[in-house]
């Protein structure tokens, strides 16, 4: 009876091993798919059936970074073939890239967007972290009244949808001139991820022993002592899982981005999208700027693993 | 004992007296973050009130001329508004019943003895954590009609995702899917991991089918935190802007934040789209109590 019973368990657990692993590879395909893509040439991109083997080229970013034009006259297939790898990033598909009067190449919209994403996302994570560390510390340290209202109110703040705040945001926004630069999107992103930085915060200072800055204070050391020199350097696993989460919030964030951005503060979410157009895109030109948007997620999110679980559900479960 | 704490008491009030005292500090941490989150939510909120009682339209240089509830009353009488609700909450049904399925379902098959279990769940991460306007973009090269992987993988041959009115809240609601099981099957493994062994031990014991130790034992274990999970992606869900918004422009998949956002920023109703903000956030605001309400409920325990 036992025997037979672990015989069908342990075949239960090979169907469940099997299943997982179709499940992984299901979820994974499409994040494969997109960053094979913006290694194909361009002809390969939209075949049926679709090319699983190709010979990996980087044409897809040159493009992507440079500015093009359409030549009047396509080269021969023969010509391009033999010319050599340089001159055909330069000269690829009928298409050339555009010099201006110097001979430098121009460069396209992207490199622009993408340091745009950088400046904004990495401002604002350091701001939200930054006031979300005190903020934390004040409410995890000291006992006031009201004190469940005021975290209530904080976490509310990010419980609204985006449109919503949006709309006075960007009359607010224009009646200032802060429309379309990055300290609008700054503030607004600081605003959105100040909330999440104080609950996260607050449950990792939660956990350092109130101990250790009374020891430091019987020392002799002040209160802000004791938190600069204590506190902070124990909560920095803490600060840096909390400033990944608040970057990739930022990074990724589309909707502010697509009201309140048009060229000059404009960040990659809104940008890629709008390169696609209604004629005949490159997807391979779009995959590569997808693939180098995802890639920095990618590495945090390696990086954080950990951390993730925790600072998805605001601390709700704790392990 | 008693001595350890006096001393401690004592030097707490010697370091208040060099530097600033523990209430300054707490104020002086707390106040600017409070302060820096009126200025730009609830400021902002009450500014666009004031609007939502007039006609105004941000594009005109026309002042503002006070129109009373008139707003309210026509969105409340606007069928296409009520359309708007009702298609938003089609998907939000659709999404996250599908997120529970598939999150759920993977989480028990998780929840066994299955080799690289931690490298699984790092990769299922992925999805959740990218940006729903470029997946969205992604997903659009997906289900491309002529050359999509997603025809040629199920052998659909030219089948119409998002160009076709019937299927585009579907593909939608799959692309949520995909990006948010993740998230319901982390919180679903938490709470699956929590069940005490000896539940299983007692059941097996007392020679309990498969299905009476699920619902009687595994599923009233799991539960609170399948109701936060459930919870959070509904909120979410009803928020969705981004990912229907880059996907397919059909009417059937104009959820009311893609109905909100025409409204005020391409058909420049700025009194009337301030009005139905309010409506929106009137709605969002119980769904976040009864979130609040569990969320402690669940922590409590």
């Amino acid at each position: 009876m036992a025997a037979v019973q672990t015989r069908s368990e342990r075949a239960l657990n090979r169907v469940a091993i099997a299943a997982v692993l179709v499940i992984t590879l299901l979820f994974l395909a499409p994040i494969y798919w997109i960053t094979s893509t913006a290694f194909k040439p361009r002809n390969l991109a939209t075949t049926i059936p679709p090319t699983v083997i190709f010979e990996p080229e980087i044409s897809p970013f040159v493009k992507l970074f440079t500015k093009r034009s359409q030549l009047r006259t396509a080269p021969e297939p023969e010509d391009y073939a033999a010319a050599p790898w340089w001159e055909r990033l330069v000269f690829d598909g009928g298409e050339k890239v555009v010099r201006s009067g110097r001979g430098e190449v121009q460069l396209s919209g992207y490199p622009n967007r993408f340091m745009n994403s950088l400046i904004v996302a990495i401002t604002s994570t350091v701001l939200a972290v930054g006031m979300g560390t005190f903020t934390a510390y004040g409410f995890s340290r000291f006992k006031m009244k009201g004190e469940a209202d005021l975290l209530f109110f904080i976490l509310s703040t990010r419980m609204l949808p985006p449109v919503v705040v949006a709309i006075p945001m960007f009359l607010m926004y224009r009646a200032v001139g802060l429309n379309d630069t990055h300290w609008g999107l700054i503030i607004l992103y600081t605003a959105f991820n100040l909330s999440f930085s104080v609950w996260l915060m607050k449950g990792f200072i939660d956990e350092i022993p109130k101990e250790y800055e009374e020891a430091a204070l019987v020392d002799g050391y002040t209160r802000l002592e004791a938190f600069f020199k204590i506190v902070l350097p124990e909560a920095a696993t803490g600060i840096a899982a909390t400033a990944v989460f608040c970057f990739i919030t930022a990074w990724n964030e589309y909707a502010f981005a697509l009201i309140m951005t048009n060229r000059r503060a404009q960040t990659a979410p809104p940008f890629i999208p709008s390169q696609v157009g209604s004629g005949l895109p490159d997807w391979t030109v779009i995959a590569a700027g997808t693939f180098l948007f995802l890639l920095p997620v990618a590495i945090f999110t390696f990086l954080l693993r950990n951390h993730l679980l925790r600072g998805m559900s605001f601390g709700a479960i704790r392990k | 004992m008693a001595t350890v704490v006096m001393t401690s008491l004592d030097s707490k009030s010697r370091a208040a007296s060099r530097g600033l005292s523990d209430i300054k500090i707490r104020n002086l941490f707390i106040i600017p973050t409070i302060l820096f989150l009126i200025v730009f939510n609830i400021f902002p909120l009450i500014y666009s009130l004031g609007y939502s009682f007039t006609d105004f339209r941000a594009s005109t240089n026309a002042p503002a001329t006070f129109v009373g509830l008139q707003n309210y009353r026509e969105l409340l009488n606007d069928p296409f508004i009520w359309a708007n609700f009702a298609i938003t909450a089609k998907y939000v049904i659709v999404s996250v019943t599908g997120q529970v399925v598939v999150g759920f379902g993977t989480a028990m098959l998780l929840n066994r003895e299955i080799p690289y279990k931690g490298l699984i769940t790092t990769l299922l991460l992925l999805p959740m954590m990218l940006s729903m306007a470029v997946v969205g973009l992604f997903w659009k090269l997906l289900y491309d009609p002529s050359f999509g992987i997603i025809n040629y993988a199920l052998g659909l041959g030219s089948f119409e995702w998002l160009a076709n009115p019937d299927m585009a809240l579907y593909a939608v609601a799959i692309t949520d899917i995909w990006m948010w099981s993740p998230f319901v099957m982390l919180l679903s493994l938490a709470g699956l991991s929590a069940v005490p062994r000896h539940l299983y031990e007692a059941a097996a014991i007392d020679r309990a089918g498969p299905f009476y130790t699920f619902f009687r034992i595994t599923l009233p274990l799991v539960a609170p935190i399948l109701m936060i999970a459930i919870i959070f992606r509904t909120m979410e869900a009803f928020k969705t802007f981004d990912l229907a918004y880059i996907l397919t422009s059909q009417p059937t998949t104009e959820v009311i934040s893609i109905r909100l956002y025409k409204m005020a920023f391409q058909e420049w109703q700025t009194g009337r789209s301030c009005a139905l903000a309010y409506i929106v956030l009137i709605m969002v605001l119980a769904i976040t109590n009864i979130y609040v309400k569990y969320l402690n409920r669940v922590k409590e325990r």
